[in-house]
């Protein structure tokens, strides 16, 4: 009777019926670490606003039927549709140009009847990495050099649309995404070491392209005491908070960088800066833990995926992940610039939570539609 | 599209490379979480000690709570400057985003004043503590204050704050001794610790105020507080409560300095009162006055320039700096100096002519009296204050001597202990003619000084306090406010020491001399025969100081003079003569004749003595006179 509970359990975890579904359980449960986790820190960097946790466990929740309704989309269908979700949010980045709607100098969204807003640069997130890794599905790795600049010409058009909005941040995501791919596919190690060569001068060109608030943030990263009561004040205040956490933190709740405003946007982009001070040096580790088990299992369902597109897909959209998390931690702990990129799945709302989660729908697909061996 | 290699694809090798290149992602990642940890390493661990403390210092802010001020008495007790709460409608300038809309916002409630808004926005401009409010209008009537509570909850920024300021329910007749406090200025800020003085609304800044302000003020509380972000406070950590600064017993008699100012009527002028017995200032007088209220709260340029421009100089503190001839007053000192060092001797017979000449054919020292007085001695030369007299003893002595003895009594030296700002009035030597004019020291110089004219310059204060040495025969007292600070006897820290006796080489020198000044009023002859008929003893000494020279020969006749010209005139005197409980000085600017200094002072002296005031003083009577 012991035995056959356990075994019914065992075979729960085991496959069959989780594969049934398209749940890739590892993946899903390392997520709902990490998501719990930061519901946990939004609380308190919310002020115990109870309101606002609920607004995004709901945001969450819709994220998690996006996740699960595309586990269900058989990745043969994503590589056939990639071109032309491609080219069909090219053009709406286009319309966002001309019709755009926005706040604060940014011209980010496009409206839709009934209220809504929509924002296709997010999306490209996704159909980036989906484009260039259908290019290379029916090619020849590694790529040639020809291929090679098409590719980056794919990257480059949807970048500069969206650096044009402006939005920095999301721009040098996307493009990330699309270099992932082509790194995954084998692009040679010359090429990398000559780009890498290039980048001062790609970061001058970039440096012209940037709007005035940009550049400020740039060289306010590089001295924030510069202008400490203006845009340095955001970073002293999220270092102060994290170095004042100490290795073990203040305790929950206890904060006082986070508790009495100091910090500021401390539940949106600022929110690891909550958990350093609450919870130490210790709960950062424990945090970044969660994230590299999330990468781990996206990184293995990539290697171990079928067809080149899934295997170049699903390890772009892994790295993407953790790009979106280093860059994240990066900036609030003062060694990257402020660029406004959420911590994904932790920070409070935005569209990002939505199409994070739904890049985990693709990685569980991929993982779930292998045939059986 | 290009071209397909399909048929010589090799899927394992190129699965591989991927792999490959995942695994080179995987260890990039490794590496890159590892750079994360490490900077939090460096943030939280390493670097962890300076960011608690820029933690701290963000939260933890320091408030301090201004204490109550110490009051300030008069002898019996009457309040000369208290505390009184007041609402002021105050601003915390970080709090408020768009002063133009505030500004419509409040004008729309009560009426504040162009001059209001410009001397707040001066002031948002000074050095101050971040989140501190500032006041926008003081002293709101209860009908403002109902009004803007009413909005309050919808001006953020804007509260209503109630503080004790400082009152002198007495004004104008008191301005010049108890002094006045006003707003602290960023000078102040450089003698007193910033810390204290935060919240703090004023400063003692002259008279009592001012010399005291240390102690009146106090010690102020110190509150350790937790504020969030925008200055809010959330808690409280430590505190440190507030001690109240001492109240001061002065020994003015409120009732006697009100008396004495009224007495000088329409006159510019000043009347110093002293106890022999102790020092102590009974009234303190420098008319005109003003309103000490005033300046409280920083006084308005207006007001401001009517007491600046007004030509009776009300702000100028006469008893303190005003320089005067101490004229014929001076004259029981000079016979003192004379008997001292063997110039003048109470026996000698002089022969007074109506004039005085150093050689027989040299310019001629008028005497006031045109005929001479005759036969006269030293006794007689004070009843009479015979100016030959004292041109012929000055010029015999020189101003050496002259010099020391009267430097003994105070002249030519800041002597009041507890009051800053007094001048040195000039008591003149030889030195300080080379040094002022590089010429020596003429016979001519010492006779005009002989009767208190010519280079010598005494202020109230220390015409009344070698009066009041005289008064207790020698007895000196350096003149002092104040009797006690808090429950303990004021102490004095100025060097100078409290009280010594100036001995004389004939010690009954000083009995003759109060005869002598005694005579001033009982003799057929005395300059201040119209004083007599007291039931008590008054000793004085009558003095006109002359505001511009005459010619030798020319005539003073008050009527065809402009009243700025006449001279000024003057009174020493102190009663009852035996055992002397109060001495006097008194100076009428220009007043012409010596019988109205000599009127106010006996008055005063019917006044203190028999402490019978006119009834319209009652007010000032204070507790300790009742029953």
């Amino acid at each position: 009777m012991k035995d056959s509970i356990y075994r019914r359990a065992l075979s729960f975890t085991n496959a069959r019926l989780w594969k049934l579904v398209h749940i890739d359980i590892l993946l899903i449960a390392s997520l709902l670490l990490l998501i719990a986790g930061g519901l946990f820190i939004l609380y308190s960097a919310s002020g115990q606003d109870v309101e606002m946790v609920e607004r995004q466990v709901f945001r969450l929740a819709v994220g998690l039927l996006v996740c699960l309704a595309l586990a269900q989309l058989p990745p043969k269908y994503m590589r056939r549709s990639s071109p032309a979700l491609f080219i069909f949010i090219s053009v709406l980045l286009i319309g966002v140009l001309f019709f755009g709607v926005g706040a604060k100098g940014a011209q980010r969204w496009l409206a839709l009847p009934g209220g809504l807003r929509f924002q296709p640069s997010e999306i490209m997130k996704i159909v980036m990495p989906m484009m260039i890794a259908w290019y290379f599905s029916d090619r020849q790795l590694p790529p040639s050099f020809k291929q090679i600049l098409v590719v980056l010409g794919l990257i480059v058009l949807p970048v500069l649309l969206i650096a044009k909005q402006p939005d920095l941040g999301t721009s040098l995501l996307v493009a990330v995404s699309g270099i992932f791919v082509l790194f995954l596919a084998g692009l040679g190690w010359r090429y990398i070491l000559g780009a890498a060569a290039l980048a001062p001068i790609a970061g001058y060109t970039l440096w012209q392209f940037m709007h005035d608030y940009q550049r400020q943030r740039v060289l306010t990263f590089l001295n924030p005491e510069s202008d400490p009561l203006g845009s340095g004040w955001n970073i002293i205040q999220s270092k102060t908070a994290i170095g004042s956490g100490g290795l073990y933190g203040k305790g929950f709740l206890e904060g006082t960088q986070a508790q009495l405003d100091f910090l500021p946007e401390s539940h949106t982009d600022f929110i690891i800066a909550v958990l350093a001070e609450e919870f130490g040096m210790l709960g950062c580790g424990v945090l970044i833990l969660a994230y590299l088990l999330v990468i781990a299992r996206g990184l293995y369902i990539s290697a171990t995926a079928e067809d080149n597109y899934a295997r170049l897909l699903a390890g772009s959209l892994t790295l993407t992940f953790f790009v979106y998390m280093f860059v994240n931690i990066g900036m609030v702990s003062g060694i990257l610039p402020v660029v406004g990129v959420p911590l994904p799945l932790v920070s409070y709302g935005g569209t990002s939570i939505i199409t994070i989660m739904a890049t985990f729908g693709i990685l569980m697909s991929i993982q779930t539609h292998k045939r059986a061996r | 599209m290009s071209r397909r290699h399909q048929n010589f694809r090799n899927y394992r090798q190129e699965q591989r490379l991927t792999q490959h290149r995942l695994i080179a992602a995987a260890l990039f990642v490794l590496l890159m979480a590892i750079i994360l940890m490490a900077r939090l390493f460096y943030l939280q661990v390493i670097e962890h000690d300076l960011y608690q403390t820029k933690a701290d210092d963000n939260r933890v802010m320091l408030v301090t709570e201004p204490p109550p001020r110490g009051l300030i008495y008069d002898r019996n007790d009457v309040i000369l400057a208290d505390n009184r709460p007041i609402h002021s409608l105050t601003i915390t300038p970080e709090r408020v985003d768009d002063f133009s809309q505030l500004k419509k916002q409040l004008s729309g409630i009560i009426e504040i004043s162009d001059a209001e808004w410009e001397d707040f926005d001066d002031r948002r401009k000074e050095y101050r503590r971040p989140y501190q409010s500032l006041t926008l209008k003081s002293q709101l009537t209860d009908e403002e204050w109902a009004k803007v509570a009413v909005d309050l909850y919808r001006l953020d920024g804007v509260q209503v704050e109630a503080q004790l300021t400082r009152y002198y329910p007495y004004g104008e007749a008191f301005a010049h001794a108890v002094g006045y406090v006003g707003r602290i200025t960023s000078k102040d800020l450089e003698t007193v610790d910033r810390q204290a003085y935060q919240g703090a609304l004023f400063i003692g800044k002259t008279g009592v105020e001012g010399y005291y302000e240390k102690t009146l003020f106090g010690e102020a509380g110190l509150s350790k507080v937790e504020v969030n972000a925008r200055g809010r406070i959330m808690s409280e950590l430590d505190r440190q409560n507030p001690t109240p600064g001492k109240d001061l017993h002065l020994f003015l008699d409120a009732r006697l300095q009100q008396y004495a100012y009224d007495l000088l009527g329409d006159y510019t002028g000043s009347v110093v009162a002293i106890d022999p017995t102790t020092g102590g200032i009974l009234a303190l007088v420098s008319k005109p006055g003003y309103d000490p209220n005033l300046f409280v709260r920083g006084i308005s340029y207006d007001d401001y320039n009517v007491l600046r421009q007004s030509k009776k100089l009300p702000l100028f503190n006469r008893a303190l700096r005003g320089g005067y001839p101490p004229a014929s007053t001076i004259k029981p000192f000079m016979a003192l100096a004379g008997l001292e060092y063997g110039f003048a001797s109470w026996t000698e017979r002089y022969f007074a002519k109506g004039y005085y000449q150093i050689n027989p054919d040299g310019r001629r020292y008028r005497d006031w009296k045109r005929t001479g007085h005759g036969w006269i001695d030293l006794e007689r030369s004070i009843i009479e204050s015979v100016d030959t007299y004292y041109y012929q003893l000055a010029n015999k002595m020189g101003i050496t001597p002259i010099h020391n003895f009267l430097t003994r009594f105070g002249f030519g030296q800041s002597n009041l202990l507890d009051l800053n700002g007094q001048s040195n009035g000039l008591l003149p030597s030889n030195e300080w003619k080379k040094a002022k004019y590089k010429e020596p020291w003429y016979p001519g110089d010492s006779v005009n000084v002989g009767i208190g004219q010519g280079f010598m310059v005494a202020t109230p204060v220390q015409i009344a306090s070698a009066t009041s040495a005289l008064a207790s025969r020698g007895h000196y007292f350096y003149p002092r406010m104040t009797n006690t600070v808090g429950d303990d006897p004021a102490v004095f820290e100025n060097g100078l020491g409290d009280e010594h006796d100036i001995v004389l080489k004939d010690q009954r020198n000083w009995e003759r001399m109060v005869v002598a000044m005694r005579k001033v009023i009982t003799d057929s002859h005395g300059t201040a025969r119209r004083l007599q008929g007291t039931e008590y003893e008054i000793a004085g000494k009558t003095g006109t100081g002359q505001v511009f020279s005459l010619q030798e020969d020319q005539e003073y006749d008050a009527d065809s003079l402009e009243k700025r010209l006449h001279d000024h005139a003057l009174f020493i005197g102190f009663a009852p003569a035996k055992q002397p409980k109060i001495s006097i000085f008194a100076i009428f600017e220009n007043g012409g004749s010596s019988s109205k200094p000599a009127d106010l002072s006996r008055a005063l002296f019917d006044a203190y003595l028999y402490d019978d005031y006119p009834d319209r003083y009652d007010y000032l009577k204070g507790n300790k006179n009742e029953g």
